[in-house]
């Protein structure tokens, strides 16, 4: 006999994986188009640190000459991604998984908490729900920004029709411009999220995929005690700090 | 309000059925990822439209018939100080610009119907209420710039010259004189009041290069729907040749 935690349900393991590709396509048709007026850089006064991107990583994805190709995939894409994107929320709103994943009022100091446990400089994490304080506002930050992207796209795309988004975005290079910084962060965020996958290790990740997780049934009495139950209100969030 | 339990959703399993979720689990995400990647293929196996993917294609027309729902005959974009305008007006494109015309041969012609033709001074059309317009100018490559430029609104225009029932058409063609470069508009888009036969930008005729004696400027569209150096308008309905559309680009290119 096994215990197993029913983890994800599979609404959101599916949101989840039909996401990725789908925003992979939507960044790879981003640089397309990006291609045609490449003018962004990082620079400190005159001195260019990096300019978004080098000659090498355009020749390498073959992106040059594709302006054309990339708008159409972008504008039939979009679709999906937004359509996922809203289901996804809808969902969690509904289901009520919403709970595990916005942050509350403790998940910013908690989230400096597990960073230093992360980065073996505390050793104790926080007590947690389904996700950590990090991981918690993480995923919050993720759905803004990609409400942000449908905000500053929108701007972009229809200018005219949705004036008030390009307005809200400081007008139509600033929407341009911000766009272009939540994509990179996107990519940014693929990075930690594949990191973080890779050292929490193979339990962890098949539960994306399968749903469950096996509980150690050693482990279960302790949890029982430390986690299971809901503490008091009053003392909940401060246990581990107050040790 | 409920705390939620989270570490409660357990379930004790035997290690049979644990296996068996497990595998058709596994199974199901292969299956999905093949599909993904066969979907994928598909699309990309599709035949082209005019250089675009037809699907691709369709989906792009039906964005413009979902956005341009919400475009009315009163629509027009922010306008701008003439202070805001720049100076340095960019010049992209010199597809079908010639290097010199003669504006007292020049003619703007306007075709009625098959053998009937309207033929329109660049003096005759300067008579006619000036309009000008500043505005954020937009290119398809993604760039923008605040310029001013000053001519008569299509409306007026047709009004004057008692051609509103080509209002009732579906589209308008434009094309310079060599036919080297051409567009097709939406009438719905041609007619709203910014919309303007332009034959001024800061103040002063048309630069050569920016289309003189006469040129399309249409702000909710993209650039390249802003003919430059106007020869011959028509209308239809059915979608005039366009010479960005047939190298891939979207043929409604609004915003």
């Amino acid at each position: 006999m096994k215990t197993v935690l029913k983890k994800h349900p599979l609404a959101i393991r599916w949101f989840h994986w039909v996401n990725f590709p789908i925003l992979a396509i939507m960044i790879w048709s981003g640089i397309l188009i990006y291609w045609a007026y490449a003018k962004y850089a990082i620079s400190f006064g005159n001195l260019e640190i990096y300019h978004f991107f080098p000659r090498s990583f355009y020749t390498a994805l073959n992106i040059p000459h594709r302006l054309a190709e990339g708008m159409s995939f972008h504008f039939a894409f979009m679709w999906l991604f937004f359509g996922n994107g809203l289901l996804y929320v809808l969902y969690t709103v509904f289901s009520g998984e919403w709970r595990y994943l916005l942050p509350n009022r403790h998940s910013f100091k908690e989230a400096w908490q597990v960073l230093l446990h992360d980065l073996h400089i505390r050793k104790y994490a926080p007590p947690q729900l389904k996700y950590n304080a990090a991981q918690r506002i993480a995923y919050t930050a993720i759905i803004v920004m990609g409400l942000g992207s449908i905000i500053t796209g929108l701007a972009i795309y229809k200018s005219a029709e949705f004036a008030w988004c390009t307005w809200l975005c400081g007008g139509y290079a600033s929407a341009r411009l911000i766009h272009f910084v939540l994509t990179i962060g996107y990519c940014l965020f693929f990075v930690v999220h594949i990191v973080q996958v890779v050292l929490t290790g193979w339990n962890n990740f098949q539960a994306m995929i399968t749903g469950i997780e096996i509980v150690k049934t050693a482990k279960l009495p302790l949890q029982k005690e430390t986690m299971l139950e809901p503490l008091p209100e009053t003392t909940q969030p401060t246990t581990h700090e107050k040790a | 309000m409920k705390k939620p339990d989270f570490f409660k959703r357990t379930v004790t399993i035997s290690n049979t059925s644990y296996t068996k979720r497990v595998v058709i689990a596994f199974v199901l995400f292969a299956a999905l990822v093949t599909g993904g990647v066969y979907a994928w293929q598909w699309l990309n196996n599709q035949p082209k439209e005019d250089l675009t993917l037809k699907p691709l294609r369709k989906t792009l027309e039906a964005n413009e018939k979902i956005f341009k729902g919400a475009l009315d005959s009163t629509t027009q974009v922010k306008e701008y100080p003439v202070s805001a305008a720049v100076k340095n007006v960019k010049v992209n494109g010199l597809v079908g610009i010639q290097d010199t015309i003669d504006a007292s041969q020049w003619r703007l012609q306007i075709i009625r119907a098959a053998g009937d033709t309207l033929k329109v001074s660049l003096d005759d059309i300067k008579q006619l209420p000036k309009k000008e317009v500043i505005f954020d100018f937009k290119c398809i490559e993604g760039w923008n710039q605040v310029t001013h430029w000053a001519g008569v609104p299509v409306k007026t225009f047709l009004e004057h010259y008692h051609l509103q029932g080509v209002e009732q058409m579906q589209y308008a063609g434009l094309q310079t004189p060599n036919k080297k470069y051409f567009v097709g508009i939406d009438m719905k888009s041609f007619l709203l009041p910014q919309t303007i036969l332009c034959y001024e930008m800061n103040g002063k005729p048309l630069p050569m290069k920016q289309g003189y004696p006469l040129r399309l400027i249409i702000p909710v569209k993209y650039g390249i729907k802003h003919l430059k150096c106007i020869g011959t308008m028509f209308f239809s309905n059915t979608k005039p040749r366009d010479y960005w559309a047939e190298l891939g680009y979207d043929y409604y290119a609004g915003f």
